[in-house]
């Protein structure tokens, strides 16, 4: 396993090294039962030699599944606690890291729409994985997921309904212009690329838990180089700097929502 | 109360908050093993379980946590939503990956994770449930050298899950939660 991923960095520049090992071996296993390699040694052999079928296994070990407006109460919790503080700014810059197929920077695209600040606002929505991405710009998905997301919308504190914000067509609905207006995509890696601007708000939702300590300590420190002083950290619920160095920097405002502020220096 | 391990990890899913219920509250504050349960639930209803198993045991009960360390004498329970896993390193990750066997917490996910990082040194335990989840996992943990325990299935709310974890591999102990209660306490 460590010679299949140190093979995948070094030919492709991926670098998984430092993923929690558990879950990346039950994607690697998932990914060869699905592509019919029954050893780690075979399965290296072509990832190396065949770029392919390693775009065909990344897409399959890297893209998490996600919804609209998951845990509908850490969006209420932005629209009624974060957003008020980042209408203070003129201009405002939002880095949603590992957005993966889109669905949940869409749901905050949203939030600060309906809070007359989107506007003003820059969303950087970022994965590594090129085929998620395009889903997410794209901005289609299933029209037998809307019900949920329609439900969590409402739960979230939402204004209209959910059915303002795309159209639908055959078993298909497509977000709306007026909220990828806003929205720029752009292709980063936690594990290995840098900062690229100064945010108010970064959001980073259940991607830490697939990183190992070194990983999540490096991801951290990225997060806390792009944010201003007071600016605003979001993770997953299950997701804490708890484990971090930069745990004194940080105020958690809710414990639910795992939403931190970052000290003015 | 069994010795030469250090985990136990336990599966439940219908019918299994009441045997948990059972056995949980017999293990003894010495208890040398962690103990770790995936159960199946609403997903809103991790929190109520937590508390009230705490209510009724001797060893400390908690929500595993992102990268926790798995420390012998304290029972952790996944929470909902999420699935949980034990690293080489004996700590516990979380993933959002989907769904296995229709559930997530899934409790194969669980038990094949700490299959290969406790190798000899694990106990299973699969309990009541509907569902055919754990026994992948339970065959995992017996290729590895640990031990499998099932609930006796003529004694269990719903029996389709211990009859599935018996029909895919060869277990050590088929109990009665009162058994279960005494062997691992």
């Amino acid at each position: 396993m460590d010679l299949l991923l140190e093979g995948i960095f070094r030919r492709y520049g991926y670098d998984f090294r430092n993923y929690a090992r558990a879950s990346m071996e039950r994607r690697i296993r998932h990914g060869m039962n699905r592509l019919g390699c029954r050893q780690v040694t075979e399965l290296t052999r072509r990832i190396l030699y065949e770029p392919p079928f390693f775009q065909d296994l990344i897409d399959s070990f890297s893209i998490t599944v996600t919804e609209m407006f998951r845990d509908p109460e850490v969006y209420a919790f932005l629209r009624t606690q974060v957003v008020p503080y980042l209408a203070t700014y003129p201009f405002i810059k939002v880095w949603h890291a590992g957005c993966a197929t889109g669905e949940e920077v869409y749901s905050l695209a949203i939030v600060l729409a309906e809070e007359g600040i989107l506007e003003r606002t820059t969303i950087y929505a970022t994965d590594f994985n090129e085929t998620a991405l395009q889903t997410a710009q794209e901005g289609i998905y299933p029209i037998d997921r809307l019900k949920g997301y329609g439900q969590n919308y409402q739960k979230s504190g939402g204004r209209q309904t959910l059915a303002d914000y795309y159209h639908a067509e055959y078993d298909s609905v497509i977000m709306t212009k007026s909220l990828k207006k806003n929205i720029t995509f752009a292709r980063h890696n936690l594990a290995s690329d840098q900062v690229f601007g100064e945010m108010h708000l970064i959001v980073c939702r259940n991607v830490m838990i697939y990183f190992n300590r070194t990983l999540q300590e490096r991801v951290l420190t990225l997060f806390d180089d792009s944010l201003i002083g007071n600016g605003f950290l979001c993770l997953g619920s299950k997701e804490s700097l708890r484990f971090s160095d930069l745990v004194g920097k940080y105020k958690e405002l809710d414990s639910h929502s795992k939403v931190y502020r970052k000290r003015r220096d | 109360m069994l010795t030469g391990y250090d985990a136990i990890v336990i599966g439940a899913s219908a019918g299994g908050f009441a045997a948990l219920t059972e056995i949980l509250p017999r293990l003894p504050a010495a208890l040398p093993q962690a103990v770790v349960v995936v159960q199946h639930l609403h997903p809103e209803g991790g929190e109520y379980m937590v508390e009230s198993l705490r209510q009724h045991c001797v060893l400390p009960v908690k929500e595993a946590e992102d990268k926790e360390s798995v420390l012998p004498g304290v029972i952790y329970v996944a929470v909902a939503q999420y699935h949980l896993l034990i690293e080489r390193d004996r700590s516990f990750s979380l993933s959002v990956d989907d769904k296995v066997n229709y559930a997530r917490p899934s409790i194969d996910v669980l038990f094949e994770s700490a299959a290969v990082t406790y190798g000899p040194k694990l106990i299973g335990v699969v309990l009541s449930g509907a569902n055919a989840d754990g026994a992948a996992g339970l065959a995992a943990i017996k290729a590895r050298g640990g031990l499998a325990i099932v609930q006796d299935p003529a004694t269990a709310e719903v029996s389709f899950m211990p009859q599935a974890a018996l029909n895919g591999t060869t277990v050590d102990h088929v109990l009665d939660l009162a058994g279960i209660g005494r062997l691992l306490g």
